[in-house]
């Protein structure tokens, strides 16, 4: 079998033309690509913990304007760019969130508030460890919850791409013995210079290298390297018209539905972005936080267009370590909290819902006097998804200790 | 680029035992071509011994050689307590963990004036020579200027629209222009690409561009390599991000001289001086946080002033109070507590948390939310002077909380920034510091899950020695967990290490390099780019990934095949003439001067597999003499697995 490879010469990205044999497991490992689990999810870490309560604002709670005299988004009944915009008269959207409106009312979008972690860690690290391990509380976990996930379902022939992190690292929510890549950028996952001496040499060092560390993973790229070779990324043009935001985030969620698109057996997707540890000028309408969220609002808009029909298939999800404390602190901006809100997006959710079990903010009402209670517990959100949406059927490995039993599950989903 | 990403995935502040995620349970996964090729691996080198062979590592060395007792002489070991490693391995040990790995005739120079001199030189730096690296750093200008000068050199884009009174938009066209016509110019002089980008880069930026060059620079060619880790370990472990704000212009004086003239030292004076430093004030807002009551009491007095002030102006309109421009859309048309107080400040805890949990006790360290807010409560009023103009640290007694604080069971109630000294004296000098820093230093030198008996005595030293950084070094030194076989070649290098010991295995020189700079970024560690405050992780779990390694490949064959602009390496002098012929010699000179020749049967066998290829032996169109491609040679050697550890 003999394929054609683009190479770039790095210096003024000369292209290429070339043509070498691929070694027999990769042949192996392309031929053996199985039809995949059609069902995708995408995640979504926002990390540096983001301030739920200005995002899905509780207007119609009056602490909430007490406890945040000059950050807080006024309430929707005077309309306009600079009021929260309403979803079901008592929770509405940050106005920067303005694309999403739509999703929700159509019924692609649902949004669960006063949900989190049952760990107080205000750490941003101990939480985040928590949250994407999925065992609170507990830092020896060595895996994450994803990882399990796919664990639970062994798919020996899976696809290189089965699982990606579109970022320079694998996050820990995909660490673990089920095969998972990082994928830094899309444009530039291949190898430089001349493929017969180089991708063969590096090939065969890897994949034969006794060091435990290293094997693994260098089998995972050159499988990836050659699934990819499949793709044009330079010349990608998202369906329907949608317009990506130039961010990072952005420009991976476009990779994702490019992947998806692409059918190279993409079953995971995680994605993560930052910026949002705002304890200074965190900002209302305007400001630090307004911007992250245009970016994100603007991004899940421009996915769902793209995606168009086969958002059918695609549950994508949002979480965030913690939330912030409920009341704004010396410098316009909010100090570590605890509860926060999750995005649960795609066509067989069960959107236009707030789903919530509202704690109330009064002081007394507040966790430790302070924050936003949790009362509803992450791993429930995400033991559904996984279960009706990916088809994992032994949750209990995948949440150890959490009692995840279906009937106890919001039903977000439909089925 | 990815510098947005992560607030967390990239570090693991492990700092006990418990948090560890060992590469066995990550990479356990085989399929069944990966068990045959490894079984056949297995096979080749009947020698390994596998129990011995640690979670994640390589086992290059013969099996003869494996758990061996050595005798090394004393005029080369001294005191060291080397037993399980050759001399030529205690050497290159000593140059990958004590410094960026080896340049050529390291490893000679060692054995001759013997192991334990040379560590001795390198823990006592100040007598080592480095006046050549002094000369090749006397062009970055900007690292020996104030952050003052920074600031009036290479203003923000919005300060220097307001000094010539143009707007933002007409500033960056006017400089666009000149830059290109800049640009046009230096290209007709023939001038190298990678320095046209540097010389027109815009000004803000430049400052960085600096740095990140000076650091790499110092980190390849400085004679006191050990001084130049350490000064990188503790901008990591006291981690600042320039992207942020002001950042920008405060991170120079910050690295210079906050963090360097510290790294060998006490660790209470390098805790007390990256409290007091503007860079780190103002990353984790420490220098915003007050006593919400003095600062209303401040702000009345000022009004007081203002309104005696204006009396003698008698007749002249006073200001009208400001309106909030949206009461009408709060409940009963009113915010609950009337107008916001624009001028209202009060307390920031960020740094009151990250200065606990991230630079002193650990995240387990014992102290509770009501600490972090006294801690904070301690440090109001370190703030800084004049950020936009000449930022300095400036203690504001007139916004610290005066009222008695509990810090972890201690009452801090001195008043004034005394308060703050000693909340930070109770942190520098606790168990549990001495603790959670010996941890780090043994994570990044000895092993990502370091024995807890090295850990606890470092810790020992630590508390007797008032925290000295070079006494806990010597300690960690001259402890046989350091010189243990299972921690050589232990390491994954991080993508600065990957950058840094391949320039120097290649004896690469550099002349202006941005891109050397850009392509530790692509590889996963932008320069003084890490978003949240933990810095970079120390662990090979987060180094290790598919997309990783290819930038680590792609890196190692630029580099070599001598593609990065601005960094030129002579590999006919490094591998000698008679090589250029001999594709064989070329590899096994490679081998010997980057990986001390002890590489595994597999890695070894592949290469030698491609010596006959026709792209490593070229003949050129004006020259029927075949040359080894050594560059090729050297890149492959680069990009192997070996390579990656140290």
């Amino acid at each position: 079998m003999r394929i054609s490879r683009r190479i770039f010469l790095k210096s003024g990205g000369v292209a290429m033309i070339g043509m070498t044999a691929m070694p027999a497991f990769l042949q192996r490992a392309i031929a053996d690509t199985p039809a995949p689990n059609k069902k995708k999810l995408v995640v979504l870490f926002q990390r540096g913990a983001m301030d739920g309560l200005n995002v899905v604002v509780p207007f119609a709670e009056p602490n909430y304007y007490r406890l945040r005299p000059t950050i807080a988004i006024p309430q929707p009944k005077d309309g306009g760019a600079e009021a929260a915009i309403d979803l079901n008269g008592f929770f509405g959207l940050h106005p920067s969130l303005q694309p999403l409106e739509p999703l929700f009312h159509s019924g692609q979008l649902a949004i669960v508030q006063a949900v989190g972690s049952p760990d107080p860690s205000r750490s941003h690290f101990d939480a985040q460890d928590f949250m994407e391990s999925g065992t609170p509380g507990k830092s020896s976990t060595n895996d994450g919850w994803l990882n399990r996930s796919l664990q639970e379902m062994p798919s020996p022939k899976a696809s290189a791409f089965r699982a990606v992190a579109f970022g320079p690292y694998l996050p820990l929510t995909l660490r673990g013995s089920a095969s998972a890549i990082a994928i830094p950028d899309l444009k530039q996952f291949r190898l430089f210079g001349n493929p017969q001496v180089t991708e063969g040499d590096f090939e065969s060092m890897y994949a034969s290298s006794v060091d435990q560390a290293l094997h693994g993973v260098g089998q995972e790229t050159f499988e990836a390297v050659d699934s990819l070779k499949k793709l044009d990324p330079d010349n990608y043009q998202p369906a329907n018209g949608a317009q990506y935001p130039k961010s990072r985030f952005g420009k991976s969620l476009q990779e994702i539905a490019e992947l998806i698109k692409a059918d190279l057996g993409m079953e995971v997707a995680f994605l993560d972005s930052g910026g949002w540890d705002n304890h200074v000028n965190e900002g209302g309408v305007e400001g630090q936080l307004s911007n992250l969220l245009r970016d994100l609002g603007h991004g899940l808009a421009a996915f769902h267009q793209d995606m168009g029909d086969q958002m059918d298939d695609v549950v994508f999800v949002s979480m965030s370590e913690f939330g912030r404390t409920a009341h704004e602190n010396g410098n316009r901006g909010t100090d570590h909290g605890h509860a926060n809100c999750m995005f649960v997006m795609g066509g067989q959710v069960k959107g236009g819902h707030v789903y919530t079990k509202w704690p109330g903010m009064s002081d007394e009402q507040l966790y430790q006097n302070r924050d936003l209670a949790v009362t509803t517990d992450f791993r429930s959100v995400l033991g559904e998804i996984i279960s009706k949406h990916l088809g994992t059927r032994d949750l209990s490995p995948v949440f150890p200790g959490f009692d995840n039993d279906p009937s106890k599950f919001l039903n977000i989903l439909k089925s | 680029m990815h510098s947005a990403h992560a607030f967390r995935s990239s570090r693991t502040r492990t700092f006990t035992q418990h948090r560890q995620r060992p590469i066995s349970i990550l990479r356990k996964r085989l399929d069944a071509a990966g068990i045959a090729l490894l079984a056949a691996a297995l096979l080749l080198s009947l020698a390994i011994i596998v129990p011995s062979v640690q979670a994640g590592k390589s086992s290059a060395a013969p099996a003869s050689e494996k758990r061996s007792e050595y005798n090394l002489p004393k005029s080369f070991k001294g005191k060291l307590p080397i037993t399980q490693l050759t001399e030529d391995e205690a050497i290159l040990h000593a140059l990958d963990r004590l410094a960026y790995g080896p340049r050529p005739g390291d490893v000679d120079r060692i054995r001759k004036m013997g192991l334990e001199k040379w560590i001795d030189q390198q823990l006592n730096y100040t007598t080592i020579d480095d006046s050549a690296l002094d000369a090749k750093l006397a062009e970055f200008k900007t690292l020996k200027m104030s952050s003052e000068q920074l600031l009036s050199k290479y203003p923000p884009p919005n300060q220097a629209a307001k000094r010539q009174g143009l707007t933002p938009e007409e500033v960056r066209q006017q400089y666009q222009q000149e830059m290109q016509a800049k640009r046009q110019e230096m290209r007709q002089q023939g001038i190298d690409p990678s320095m046209i980008q540097f010389e027109t880069m815009p000004g803000p930026q430049r400052i960085q561009a600096e740095l990140d060059l000076a650091t790499i620079d110092r980190a390849i060619y400085s004679n006191r390599q050990l001084y130049e880790v350490m000064s990188n370990f503790w901008f990591n472990h006291f981690n600042v991000n320039v992207a942020k704000g002001a950042d920008r212009w405060l991170l120079n004086d910050y690295v210079e001289r906050t963090i360097r003239p510290n790294a060998m030292g006490k660790f209470e004076n390098l805790l007390d001086a990256t409290a007091k430093s503007p860079a780190m004030l103002f990353y984790l807002d420490n220098w915003l946080s007050a006593d919400p009551i003095a600062f209303q009491h401040m702000q009345q007095e000022l009004a007081l002033r203002r309104q005696r002030f204006q009396g003698l102006f008698m007749g002249m309109e006073m200001p009208a109070p400001r309106q909030f421009p949206q009461a009408g859309r709060f409940p009963n048309g009113q915010p609950p507590q009337g107008p916001p107080k624009k001028q209202e400040r009060g307390l920031n805890e960020n740094y009151g948390r990250e200065v606990m949990e991230l630079h002193t006790v650990g995240v387990n360290g014992g102290y509770t939310q009501a600490d972090v807010i006294q801690m904070a409560d301690c440090l109001t009023g370190w703030t800084i002077r004049a950020p936009r103009k000449d930022p300095q640290f400036f203690f504001d007694d007139r916004i610290h909380d005066r009222s008695p604080k509990i810090v972890m069971g201690k009452t801090f109630n001195y008043g004034g920034m005394k308060d703050g000294l000693e909340a930070l004296h109770m942190l520098a000098t606790s168990d549990a510091t001495a603790h959670h820093i010996s941890f780090e230093l043994a994570q990044h030198f000895v092993s990502d899950n370091p024995p807890q008996s090295l850990v606890n005595r470092m810790a020992q030293t630590f508390l007797s020695s008032d925290g000295d950084t070079r006494a806990v070094l010597k300690t960690m030194i001259y402890s046989p967990e350091f010189w243990s076989r299972d921690a050589y070649r232990a390491k994954v290098k991080t993508p600065f290490e990957v950058a840094v010991s391949a320039a120097r295995a290649l004896d690469a020189q550099t002349t202006v390099s941005p891109q050397l700079a850009q392509w530790v970024g692509r590889m996963g560690e932008p320069l003084y780019q890490c978003e949240p405050p933990t810095g970079y992780a120390d662990t090979a779990d987060v180094w290790v990934n598919a997309g990783a390694l290819l930038n680590r490949l792609n890196f190692a064959l630029t580099l070599a095949t001598n593609h990065m602009p601005g960094v030129n390496t002579d590999l006919s002098g490094l591998f000698g003439q008679d090589a250029d012929s001999d594709p064989s010699l070329v590899l096994s000179r490679a081998l010997g001067d980057f990986l001390g020749g002890q590489v595994s049967a597999q890695t070894k066998g592949t290469l030698e597999k491609h010596l006959s290829d026709p792209q490593i032996l070229q003949a050129r169109l004006d020259d029927p003499v075949k040359h080894v491609n050594e560059g090729l040679i050297a890149g492959l050697v680069l990009g192997a697995p070996e390579f990656q550890r140290r």
